[in-house]
């Protein structure tokens, strides 16, 4: 399996220099330009141009992707045209904020949505079924915001208990850094929690009418037992890949969290980079969530092999 | 349509009229920070390189001014302890307040001030008319430095104390930096220290106060008199979404917001512990800026079937709701209540009549040609602007086609002097602060020089001429005519059409006091108790 992992991080290095190709290449093509921005509205043309030729974008696309590839094979992700600062810099800035707001709403939503799962697999038909998917399509059908501004409405402006907006280090306290991520994670873990629990009960449905579930029936296991050792130990596999995937959902979502409840992470620094113009920022950003994909889909890999010892690589 | 700004106002302005106790859980911050909401997000820190409006406001935290226009937008001294104008009008000398001293320790020079005047003079608009005028820029000793002119220049002092862009100082040694470079160091003199380690771009920067400076003794006018530092920090926060600033106002998070949007006003007016009030001096005045390279808009007929459409309170009203309270219509190209406004000429803006309009537009020749107007989706005041245009053109019967892009596009294409078949445009929109639009030497829209015009590029040598006797008006009564002049010329010809102005209000909640009126955001005199 060692080996194994080494080969796919290996092979993660053809998949980054096709996204780096990619996005140099989009951003080179796509509208827009950092020059004309700095510049305001009082510039000439001729100001633009010469604002354009010390950011150095005037020069042709194969000279500025060379150096941007043999800066990143250096280790320098570049610096912002904007704000003057290293990429890697101000990644560095905004990765503990969307760290923690993906750890919190991963295990937020693993928590609670395979439990339900399980839960309305074990009662199908009933009512409880019904709530659950009932709640699965309520996740799947309200946008983050919209259960963002709920939450906020109740928990920080009716009640007081949580803060509307901003994010503390953890650096300066376990409770002020949670509280500041209690709401964005709920928000954030709806679609997450929709999506897990209907797969899990969908998987659970489907083993639980297999034989050995009937035969450890007949054995007279009792009913929790069933359920998470027996069956959901063997439904495991899709909710795993499940889990997995839905982190590009996280990623996705971390965008309108971020805003909405203004927390300084990488979501945010993608948007304001992309609507400035700020090359060397998004491209550094992408490349980084690319590779973040990359290795979950890694670890997910390698976590089959704990939940079906006949998965071997 | 779901959307997220009517989603929470709904919510917020419950909350705001309620106002039900709370237990304050989420509440505390020093009583000397004033936590602020900018209006966008500080991603430079060098005025001069960037016209951006929130770096200018960072510069005035910052730096000092040798001159700051007050109230009245006349020019006072600042940083100089005062200026002598020789008999001919031709030779200027500064002399500095003793004892200035830059964030680093280091006294303030003449020299410091010398080199950053140069360096703003390539820059700046009424800078480049200065540096043409002038022949020599010395320090004659550490506090006093020499203009000599070509001419007499009276504006002198307006140009560089100006509300918008004016020249900032900085350490000579960081004001020699090329003017198309960024400065990165931001080390000035002014009442707050930039606090470097702390600054996440996006998110946060802080500014502390400088203790060793040296305020004027005087009360502050405008942007002028006592710079007083009466708070231990300033703390910028960047909250991109509206509802949610709104949200931290209610909530007490934050202290002080800069630009509000207008359809949140009446939740931030509900709430006992706010105060929403017009801070800024001057409106913020919207502009309808046709391409002239090309048809349909090379034609004049058409611009002016265009203009006779037009009713600034329906654009007004588009921004900034229906309380008139809120905006003001302003029929000539300078700002209204200034010394050079006039409607001389303005009829035309007068007519608000959409079958004339159709009829001017019939007998100018109209071939049916697209129209491509670009509208940044991301601005909404521009936005609202564009869309209202877009709908009066085709309801005259112009052949429109509006292209939604984010403001980084919008800038890109409206530098193109292509034709629209090849991505070229037909009519952006945007603003502009009033303080802009008050004299013809800084007002861009009123430049008609052809391709060093601003994008649109009108030509018009009468405009040009005229403003270029203003420069060397001899007297208010000279510069008064030739303004009414130049107002006729361009509702004659229409390099753009003035769409009136509204109000930005500002909200603060109410334990922060020393709130003035000024041409900008500043922060100096106010406290929080």
């Amino acid at each position: 399996m060692f080996a194994y992992a080494i080969r796919r991080i290996v092979a993660t290095i053809p998949v980054m220099a096709v996204v780096a190709l990619f996005v140099f290449s989009l951003l080179y093509i796509s509208p827009g330009d950092p020059a004309a921005v700095i510049a305001g509205d009082q510039a000439t043309p001729q100001d633009v141009e010469r604002i354009r030729a010390s950011l150095g974008l005037d020069r042709p696309y194969l000279v500025r992707f060379g150096e941007w590839v043999w800066n990143i094979v250096r280790g320098d992700l570049g610096t912002s045209i904007f704000t003057n600062l290293p990429v890697s810099t101000m990644i560095a800035q905004r990765i503990e904020p969307t760290l923690s707001l993906m750890v919190i709403t991963l295990f937020l939503a693993i928590g609670i949505a395979v439990p339900m799962g399980v839960v309305a697999a074990w009662k199908q038909g009933t009512w409880i079924d019904r709530a659950v998917m009932g709640f699965a399509v309520l996740g799947f059908s309200v946008p983050v915001f919209v259960v963002g501004y709920l939450l906020a409405y109740v928990f920080a402006l009716e009640l007081d208990w949580l803060p509307v907006q901003g994010y503390t280090p953890f650096s300066r306290g376990m409770w002020p850094w949670f509280q500041n991520l209690i709401l964005p994670a709920v928000a954030l873990g709806g679609v997450y929690i929709a999506l897990i629990a209907r797969i899990t009960r969908a998987t659970m449905l489907e083993v639980l009418q297999q034989d050995y579930i009937r035969t450890a029936r007949a054995k007279g296991v009792g009913q929790s037992g069933i359920l998470f050792l027996h069956a959901l130990k063997n439904a495991a596999v899709p909710i795993v890949t499940v889990v997995g995937i839905g982190v590009a959902l996280l990623i996705g979502g971390a965008v309108v969290t971020e805003s909405v409840f203004a927390i300084p992470g990488l979501g945010r620094l993608t948007v304001d980079a992309i609507l400035r113009r700020d090359y060397p920022v998004i491209q550094g950003v992408i490349l980084l969530f690319s590779f973040v994909y990359v290795l979950v889909n890694l670890l997910i890999d390698l976590l089959y092999t704990l939940f079906d010892p006949r998965i071997r690589y | 349509m779901l959307r997220r700004r009517d989603t929470f106002t709904g919510l917020v302005a419950a909350a705001a009229a309620m106002q039900l106790p709370r237990p304050g859980l989420a509440q505390g911050s020093a009583a000397r920070t004033l936590r602020v909401v900018p209006q966008a997000n500080l991603t430079s820190l060098d005025p001069v390189w960037t016209t951006a409006v929130v770096t200018r406001n960072h510069a005035y935290l910052v730096y000092d001014q040798i001159c700051a226009v007050d109230s009245t937008n006349t020019p006072r001294p600042q940083m100089a302890e005062g200026w002598e104008i020789g008999q001919d009008g031709r030779e200027w000398v500064f002399t500095l307040r003793s004892g200035l001293r830059f964030h680093d320790n280091e006294a303030v020079r003449a020299q410091d001030c010398v080199a950053s005047l140069k360096r703003w003079m390539v820059r700046d608009v009424f800078g480049q008319a200065l540096a043409a005028q002038t022949d020599e820029l010395a320090a004659l000793d550490d506090r006093r430095f020499r203009f000599r002119l070509k001419k007499p220049f009276p504006f002198l002092a307006l140009a560089i104390g100006k509300s918008q862009n004016p020249c900032f100082v900085m350490p000579e040694r960081l004001a020699v930096t090329d003017p198309f470079q960024q400065v990165r160091d931001a080390t000035g003199s002014g009442p707050f220290r930039f606090v470097a380690g702390e600054w996440n771009p996006g998110q946060t920067a802080v500014w502390q106060k400088f203790d060793a400076y040296q305020p004027r003794q005087e009360e502050p006018n405008g942007l002028a008199g006592g710079r007083m530092p009466r708070l231990d920090r300033i703390v910028w926060t960047v909250i991109s979404d509206a509802s949610t600033a709104a949200s931290a106002m209610v909530n007490g998070e934050q202290d002080y917001w800069e630009y509000p949007l207008h359809d949140l006003l009446p939740v931030l007016r509900r709430s006992r512990d706010l105060v929403v009030e017009q801070r800024l001096l001057e409106g913020t005045y919207g502009v309808l800026r046709f391409n002239h390279l090309h048809p349909p808009f090379n034609n004049l007929a058409v611009r002016r079937a265009v203009a006779m459409a037009v009713d600034q309170r329906d654009y007004l009203r588009a921004v900034a709701g229906d309380d008139p309270k809120g905006w003001g219509t302003c029929e000539g190209v300078f700002t209204c209540g200034t010394s050079l406004a006039s409607e001389r000429g303005s009829e035309i803006l007068k007519t608000r009549n959409l079958d004339r309009a159709k009829a001017a537009l019939r007998e100018s020749g109209y071939a049916g040609e697209k129209v491509v107007l670009i509208a940044p989706s991301d601005y909404p005041q521009i936005n609202a602007l564009s869309l209202v245009t877009a709908d009066l053109m085709t309801r005259i019967g112009l052949n429109v086609e509006v292209i939604s892009a984010d403001w980084g596009t919008v800038v890109q294409r409206r530098a193109s002097k292509e034709p629209v078949e090849r991505g070229g445009w037909s009519v952006v929109h945007t603003t502009s602060s009033g303080s802009d639009l008050g004299v013809p030497t800084i007002h861009l829209f009123l430049r008609a020089n052809g391709p060093n015009a601003w994008f649109g590029w009108p030509q018009d040598e009468q405009i040009e001429t005229l403003r270029a006797q203003w420069l060397d008006a001899k007297d208010e009564a000279e510069s008064t005519r030739i303004g009414a002049a130049l107002n006729a010329r361009a509702m004659e010809v229409l390099p753009y059409v003035p769409l009136g102005f509204y109000w930005q209000p500002s909200a603060w909640r109410r334990n922060v006091t020393g709130v003035f009126r000024a041409p900008a955001t500043v922060f100096w005199n106010i406290a929080k108790n």
